[in-house]
């Protein structure tokens, strides 16, 4: 067996793999310990973190969809101050490699604060700024619908970053190139998409919404050609580098996003309901690479469209 | 982790019965769960573990929807893939020496377990279960056989005394209480019985190992996840006053 190579780079940060736990379904990681060694990962994208702890929304959170399971979590997190002096500490215990802090806020101040308390961590590489959270109201998406208020967000956060700053974009927009253009022009060092669907399930017996919240985030492999086809758009029209998520499920599934243009990829439904997705997606990556003639990760250029 | 089914059989018209063979090393405590990957559907199915020994596990289920009909369908000699060992589990050691053991519904599996259990530690259990109908009733030939009182009410009177759970417990003598059931049973329980003892939540999961905060509750001693520092809570965190 050739040797194949899995290394990529997100604006200077190296990564050994192009294989990143997505926001909200890693917790920060500890979970994960009784599975696998967490050090076989590329980088970890941990769970959103507001300027104040929450609790999030009223349960039912969770509903399973045909190809996929909708989410109503609402950002729960223990708050800045936790996440800077317990969670952060404790994961870098057990993991040395690249660290990508996952921020919201409600207001462009409670963003910066957020950030001024992550930014100079040593464990963290990276600030990924979720501006496409469906689950609050007032604030989350707000910031990411809008092109405008994504730009002012984006140059806030990036006054006060000592990190490169990915903008997180959800896809529940009309024309995502739009607000990632803004995030780019404002200063983004990178983006990352996409955030979940919004969507929802009904209980047919008791007529009413299945989840406490009505609405929810839809993911897993139901969005993965959609999430393929926003990376493929706004990789064409931005030249920051772009983290793919949406669905991503199997080794293919990770060269795929890649060829549209992603230059690495989150997975995060996936780790749910296999708590070894990950390191089966990374040992199965090799063999996929090399019957598509694929020596290093890196080389995959963005498919053109037809 | 794979298991092969080695039995699968009704107990009533929408309880059944399925005994696994696999590894059970991980499992510590009754009222522990496991979650149940079923082929066609994105989401596993926590299922309390009944009762287990070295090589094998039972799980009973109540055929509510769509995927434990499909339990219902499976066949000895197919394998399922289970995440065995979840959540908390019953404090055996912290509860008194005759513990009450209250299931309503498919509340009971995981009592069958603990019973052994508190058994095994020389305390003296009762059991106390409701049901619907006479027809609905399952697991009581087994609590039984391990040779301790049983309990029965149902709603119509049919088997046992007529009405609820709680309209049962003047008569019985018991120094704590240990519940599975539907959440409406439950609180009238912690209420009629002064807040002590531990109690097995349910509530919808995405993940069923602490990863996604899909199951999260407000208790008295903070935001818990019911399937990692639950399912089992005790009666003092609970918020049901
Ligand atoms: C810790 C725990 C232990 C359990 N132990 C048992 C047991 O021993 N025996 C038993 O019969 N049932 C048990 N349940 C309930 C069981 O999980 C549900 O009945 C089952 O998931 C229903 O699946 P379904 O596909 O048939 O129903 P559907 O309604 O079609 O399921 C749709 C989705 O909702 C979820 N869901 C529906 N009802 C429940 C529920 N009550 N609790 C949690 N999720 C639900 C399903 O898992 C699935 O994701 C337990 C639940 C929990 C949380
Ligand atoms: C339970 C759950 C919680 C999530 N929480 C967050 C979060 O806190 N911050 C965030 O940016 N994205 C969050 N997401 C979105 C994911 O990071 C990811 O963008 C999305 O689920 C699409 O990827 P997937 O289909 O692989 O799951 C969450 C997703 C799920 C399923
Ligand atoms: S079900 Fe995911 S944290 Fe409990």
């Amino acid at each position: 067996m050739g040797m194949t190579d899995l290394r990529v780079n997100l604006s200077g940060v190296e990564l050994k793999n192009p294989l990143i736990p997505a926001s909200g379904t890693f917790g920060f990681g500890r979970e994960f310990l009784p599975y696998y060694d967490l050090n076989l990962l590329g980088a970890i994208s941990v769970k959103g973190t507001t300027g104040e702890p929450r609790f999030g929304n009223p349960t039912p959170r969770i509903a399973e969809c045909p190809a996929g399971m909708l989410n109503s979590v609402g950002l729960q997190n223990p708050g800045a101050q936790a996440v800077a002096k317990e969670e952060l500490p404790a994961l870098r215990q057990v993991y040395t490699g690249p660290i990508i802090a996952n921020i919201s806020g409600f207001s462009e101040e409670e963003y910066v604060r957020c950030v001024e308390r992550l930014t100079g961590q040593e464990q963290v590489a990276i600030l990924e700024i979720n501006i496409s959270c469906p689950n609050v109201r007032h604030g989350g998406m707000a910031f990411g619908t809008d092109p405008e208020a994504a730009a002012r967000i984006t140059r806030a956060v990036k006054r006060v970053a000592t990190r490169p700053v990915y903008m997180k974009l959800s896809p529940n927009v009309t024309d995502i190139v739009a607000i990632a253009r803004a995030c780019a022009e404002a200063g983004a060092d990178g983006l990352s998409l996409i955030n979940t669907l919004l969507g929802m399930r009904i209980d047919l017996q008791r007529r009413r919404p299945v989840l406490a919240n009505t609405y929810g985030g839809y993911s897993g492999p139901g969005i993965f050609p959609v999430a393929l086809r926003m990376v493929h758009q706004v990789t064409g029209a931005v030249d920051i580098p772009v983290i793919g998520m949406g669905g991503v499920t199997t080794a293919r599934d990770v060269i795929e996003m890649m060829m549209a243009g992603a230059k690495a990829v989150q997975i995060g439904a996936a780790n749910l309901v296999n708590p070894m997705a990950c390191p089966e997606i990374l040992a199965a990556l090799p063999g996929e690479m090399e019957k598509l003639g694929i020596r290093a990760l890196s080389e995959i250029e963005r498919v053109p469209v037809n | 982790m794979n298991y092969e089914i080695t039995e699968n059989r009704a107990l009533t018209a929408s309880v059944h019965s399925m005994r696994l063979r696999g590894d059970t090393g991980s499992l510590t405590r009754p009222g522990q769960f496991v979650q149940v990957a079923l082929p066609d559907f994105y989401l596993r199915r926590p299922i309390s573990v009944c009762e287990w020994d070295r090589e094998s596990l039972r799980l009973v289920y109540k055929v509510v929807g769509q995927g434990t009909a499909a339990m219902a369908e499976m066949k000895p000699g197919a394998c399922l893939d289970l995440l065995p060992g979840l959540g908390n589990g019953f404090d055996t050691g912290a509860c008194g020496e005759k513990p009450l053991l209250v299931g309503g519904g498919v509340g009971l599996p995981p009592l069958l377990g603990l019973c052994r259990a508190l058994l095994a530690q020389g305390k003296k259990p009762l059991v106390l279960a409701g049901f619907g109908t006479a027809a609905e009733a399952f697991l009581l030939e087994d609590f039984r056989a391990l040779g301790v009182p049983v309990t029965v009410t149902t709603m119509d009177g049919s088997l046992g005394l007529r009405g609820l759970v709680t309209d049962a417990l003047g008569d019985l003598d018991y120094d704590d209480v240990l519940a599975c059931g539907p959440l409406p049973m439950l609180k009238a329980l912690w209420r009629c019985t002064g807040g002590r003892g531990q109690y097995s939540l349910e509530e919808r999961m995405g993940c069923g190992f602490g990863a996604c905060m899909g199951c999260s509750v407000q208790t008295a001693a903070g935001s818990m996840r019911v399937c990692k520092e639950g399912p089992v809570f005790r009666g003092e965190v609970l918020p049901w006053a």
